[in-house]
């Protein structure tokens, strides 16, 4: 299980990367494993306001569904089109296929660093 | 096999129709479909062997074990598909004069009266057209129930986290926050759980008794009286009565209302999917808020279809209650819990009931250990049964069981059946020990291997296109 | 009498003593016992023979009235049904399987819901239909509930739709605390003028009948740019057997379609079972309630069908659901697919323009009574309303003789034909209505 040192991780297993005060979001790969194969991602709309800790979307398998909760307070800037028609990639390249870009950043979530959220995975499982 | 609709030939086809025998009229350019649907062309030799041939798909209780718990697949009764296909009730309409329709409304005021003796009510809509409809239309009593009242401020529905999907699922179509309370280890539920999720904001508390886990819950008038207490009302999933139908009666357990699954406990057949019939009852208390058809009435009123109901469903259903009666009705419901317990411990000793203790119609294995042992899943489990020409039990349900498989074999099968069903599990335990890859892979004999689920999903295809 | 119990009385006691019980009661030892019914206190009949229950159900069957002309619509339609489409479905495979969960041994259920899916998506223009719903008006209260979002949450309702599918959805709204508010009428059809004054940004859609429940064509497609303009969405119930010839609800800018599929196949039966029919474009594909069987493939690379898309349904939503629906009507949708392959597209074609004709030489031959008139005037498919004096006793006239004329409505009565009234019997039914009109 891969948990990348330069992100961040909220305990609902989102990831963020914020870089000049723009924050990228996506599942981890706890998160991805846990699901199965992902079959389809629900998307919010570019210039939607999100709230960190509030459901922006959500991420389907055959038999489950799971929210993806915002680790960040902001407004949509960017949506990962190709997740529509690829949503494997999640699976495949959790780090790489990251799901919404969020500008105007408001506010941060709880979020954790690397080895805490390892952490708290070993314990969920 | 080939689609219907890949052994169309154009030019082919019946002539059901005489031709017209007045002027013809067309419709005007503005409303006219551009082109003919593109439906199948067909001679009635080939429709016929169509489905002949997908009957060679379909596994029916009349083909074989069906166990599937939940969903008491018992033996649909070939006389009350007989009654309900009589002209006499097929060839009325809903809105014929009521001098026209006596015959129907005696079905319906028999049926009425002879359920609301069996389930403890007074009084019963036949309108819903479905177990969930059901559930629909009685928790939608409640809030009827509250808001008549001026009683606002009842805003959630306590769901115990065993119950069928559609409990909570239901609640938020009602307008309600569903509080979810954890089960008590037997399955049962935990009495302290209820009363700190009791509050003046109840508008209400649904459930299942026998649980989904069979068990009857011991402390159930304890249960309706915590509800009532805090000014809410219960409603009772009826979907297990027939472990208990004419034996305790849901009414008598506190329930002020209740849906039937007439498809399930009444043995009308479920035809792959419906239609079923859900009859809601409800005590006097909530009898001014049944639903009604408008242009059957006359009245304004709440309705969740149109018109009464599935009416031919409650036809099969009365003619199956006139049949049992009063001994034959609680002697099914005794013979299902038999059967029931009966397999269990005959299973037993391969793989274990989640609760080791008597069950009612249905019982839970719990195959996590087996799962660790083997490698073998429930599902694997599921599909190697098909291999040996039966249905599989219901899989993972309920949640609070993990690798489920529920069992409810129902009174219409016999001690053979049960005993060779018995045999199959628990060849298939050893089979696990000794050959897991084959299970993995199974089903082999059956009608297709194991589809692609995820490619189902990810690619929808959802109609032929040529 | 009979339980269809299997085991003998000696079994049972050999089975009980199996699992270390003595008697039946044992097994209800976690019942409270002042629950518990005594014997013979449940008040029911004694049980029966088979051949003395068939002779009471047929006993009801015939204090009912049949007539052998039906005028009489209204939403429940008396369509030719050929042999061949009553017969398949009473077998006893089609009968008695349960919903198609396990795909490995339901092919052949799963497989006529996609052909019936094709059925619908050919009949309505559109990409997607769901494996059925109960009937056209809870079909119409799912589409409202499938068109809300966080935003939208109003629906606007035709006075022409259907009431039971009016008064359906004002009950599927009251469950959501969502408000459903009704476009009045003008000359029989929705009034265009009024709905504009009613669309706004918290209108999620518009619902409108063609034809409407007078038996009159509607301007859908007007009715659909405007909601599209307010950004609400179209949702049109359309009459299956009218779609032989009708232009479809895709072309009438339709998002979602929706009716009563009890033309196809299925007898009056005293209203049920009918079936609900819907379908909508690629775009709302994964907000649509109920089942849905896709295609796909098995592990040996053959074409195979499985209830697909499940993580729309309750079982696995819960809560988040937007719809508790977990059943379809498949037996019904099979009789449905069945009489289309049947009648094929032109047997459809037919059914519908002798419909239409019937009903408009019906409307002729009552117009030239006097005190006869057609209410409201524009296009109409196979129903229409008249004034008709001395109403009650026209239609007892009507009924006496053996036809169970059109459905009183304000302002004159709702008539109906289909294919299979024949000229005569029309002519019949307008000289019985021309001699009471006037005794």
């Amino acid at each position: 299980m891969n948990f990348p040192k330069d992100l961040k991780y909220a305990a609902s297993h989102e990831w963020v990367k914020i870089e000049n005060g723009i924050a990228t979001v996506g599942i981890s790969d706890f998160a991805q494993d846990a699901l199965g194969d992902v079959v389809y991602v629900s998307l919010p709309n570019v210039g939607d306001k999100v709230k960190a800790g509030i459901s922006f979307g959500d991420v389907e398998s055959v038999k489950a569904v799971s929210d993806l909760l915002a680790p960040v307070s902001g407004v949509v800037l960017e949506v990962n089109e190709e997740l529509t028609d690829a949503p494997e990639n999640l699976n495949s390249d959790p780090y790489g296929a990251w799901i919404i870009k969020v500008e105007a950043i408001e506010e941060e979530g709880d979020l954790m660093d690397a080895e805490a959220y390892e952490a708290h995975c070993a314990e969920e499982e | 096999m080939k689609l219907i609709f890949e052994k169309s030939v154009k030019g082919r086809g019946m002539q059901y129709l005489p031709d017209c025998d007045v002027e013809e009229i067309s419709l005007p350019d503005c409303l006219k479909r551009e082109e003919a649907p593109k439906l199948p062309e067909i001679s009635e030799t080939d429709l016929s062997r169509h489905y002949t041939e997908l009957i060679k798909r379909v596994h029916g209780v009349n083909c074989g074990f069906y166990p599937l718990g939940s969903c008491t697949m018992k033996y649909n009764p070939r006389i009350d598909e007989e009654m309900a296909a009589l002209p006499g009730f097929t060839g009325v309409h809903p809105l014929a004069p009521d001098y026209a329709t006596e015959g129907c409304k005696e079905v319906l005021d028999t049926a009425k009266t002879l359920l609301t003796e069996i389930t403890g009510m007074d009084d019963m809509t036949f309108q819903p057209a479905a177990g969930a409809h059901g559930e629909f239309t009685g928790v939608l009593l409640i809030k009827q129930y509250h808001d008549a009242r001026n009683d606002k401020k009842r805003t959630k529905i306590i769901v115990p986290d065993s119950a069928h999907g559609t409990n909570p699922a239901t609640a938020a179509m009602c307008g309600y926050t569903v509080v979810n309370i954890p089960s008590a280890p037997n399955g049962c539920v935990d009495l302290d759980a209820l009363k700190s999720a009791l509050g003046d904001d109840t508008a209400g508390l649904m459930l299942t008794n026998p649980n989904t886990v069979g068990i009857f819950d011991e402390n159930i008038l304890e249960i309706t009286r915590l509800v009532h207490e805090a000014g809410g009302l219960c409603y009772y999933d009826g979907a297990n009565l027939n472990a208990v139908m004419g034996v305790v009666r849901p009414g008598d357990m506190g329930f002020d209302c209740i849906h039937l699954n007439l498809h399930k406990t009444f043995a009308t057949p479920h035809g792959g999917g419906g239609p079923g019939s859900g009859a809601v009852g409800c005590k006097a208390h909530l009898a001014p808020y049944l639903p009604k058809s408008k242009l059957m009435t006359g009245k304004d009123a709440f309705q969740v279809r149109s018109f009464a109901g599935n009416f031919l469903v409650v036809v099969k259903a009365l003619t199956y209650i006139l049949t049992l009666g009063k001994e034959g009705i609680p002697e099914a419901a005794k013979n299902a819990v038999l059967n029931a317990n009966y397999l269990m411990r005959k299973i037993q000793g391969t793989f274990e009931p989640a609760f080791d203790r008597i069950c009612m119609h249905e019982f839970v294995l719990d195959l996590s250990a087996f799962k660790k042992e083997t490698g073998v899943s429930a599902l694997d489990v599921a599909k190697s049964l098909i291999d040996n020409g039966m249905h599989p039990p219901t899989m993972y349900f309920p949640l609070i069981v993990h690798e489920a498989l529920m069992l409810e074999p129902t009174e219409t099968e016999s001690r053979e059946t049960l005993d060779w069903a018995a045999e199959v599990y628990r060849n298939l335990y050893k089979l696990a020990h000794e050959d897991p890859d084959y299970m993995h892979a199974s089903p082999h004999k059956a009608q297709i291997a194991r589809p692609d689920e995820v490619k189902a999903a990810r690619n929808p295809i959802l109609k032929y296109q040529a | 009498m009979a339980s269809f119990i299997p085991s003998t009385r000696e079994e049972q006691l050999e089975m009980l003593k199996a699992i270390g019980l003595e008697k039946f009661e044992d097994l209800y030892k976690d019942v409270p016992g002042e629950m518990l019914l005594k014997d013979g206190q449940l008040n029911l009949p004694e049980g029966k023979s088979e051949m003395e229950v068939s002779e009471i159900v047929r006993k009801m069957a015939e204090k009912n009235v049949l007539f052998k002309t039906c005028l009489r619509g209204a939403g429940a339609y008396d369509h030719y049904i050929p042999s061949i489409v009553k017969y398949i479905p009473a077998k006893e495979e089609f009968l008695t399987a349960y919903t198609p969960y396990q795909a490995e041994m339901s092919q052949g259920i799963l497989q006529s819901i996609f052909e019936y899916q094709t059925d619908i998506c050919l009949l309505t223009g559109m990409d997607v239909s769901n494996a059925s719903v109960y009937d056209g008006a809870s079909a119409a209260a799912e589409a409202a509930a499938m068109a809300r979002d966080r935003n939208r949450r109003v629906t606007l309702v035709s006075a022409c739709a259907h009431p039971d599918a009016v008064n359906t959805i004002r009950t599927y709204s009251y469950g959501t605390n969502d408000e459903m508010i009704v476009i009045p009428e003008k000359d029989g059809k929705t009034d265009i003028e009024a709905l504009k004054g009613l669309l706004n940004s918290s209108v999620a859609s518009v619902y409108v009948q063609q034809p409407n429940f007078y038996g009159l064509f509607e301007d859908a497609e007007a009715i659909a740019f405007l909601a599209h303009e307010a950004g609400a969405m179209m949702i049109l119930g359309v009459n299956p057997i009218a779609l032989g010839v009708m232009k479809t609800p895709r072309d009438m800018g339709a998002d979602i379609a929706v009716g009563e599929a009890q033309p196809l196949g299925m007898p009056l039966s005293y209203g049920g079972p009918y079936l609900g029919f819907m379908a909508t474009t690629s775009k709302y594909m994964r907000k649509l309630p109920g089942r849905i069987v896709g295609q796909t493939e098995d592990a040996n690379g053959e074409r195979a069908f499985v209830l697909s898309l499940q993580a729309r349904e309750q079982h696995i939503r819960r809560e988040k659901a937007s719809s508790n629906i977990c059943s379809n009507q498949a037996l019904c949708a099979l009789t449905a697919g069945l009489y289309l392959s049947a009648m094929g597209p032109e047997g459809l074609k037919k059914a519908a323009v002798n419909s239409m004709s019937k009903a408009h030489y019906l409307a002729g031959e009552l117009c030239k009574i006097p005190g006869v008139r057609m209410l409201y005037s524009g296009e109409y498919f196979h129903e229409f309303v008249t004034t008709l004096p001395n109403a009650e006793k026209v239609l007892s006239a009507l009924e006496a003789n053996g036809i169970l004329g059109g459905l009183p409505v304000e302002g004159g009565v709702l008539w109906c034909a289909t294919e299979k009234v024949s000229k005569a019997e029309l002519d019949r039914a307008a000289a019985i209505v021309k001699e009471a009109v006037s005794a």
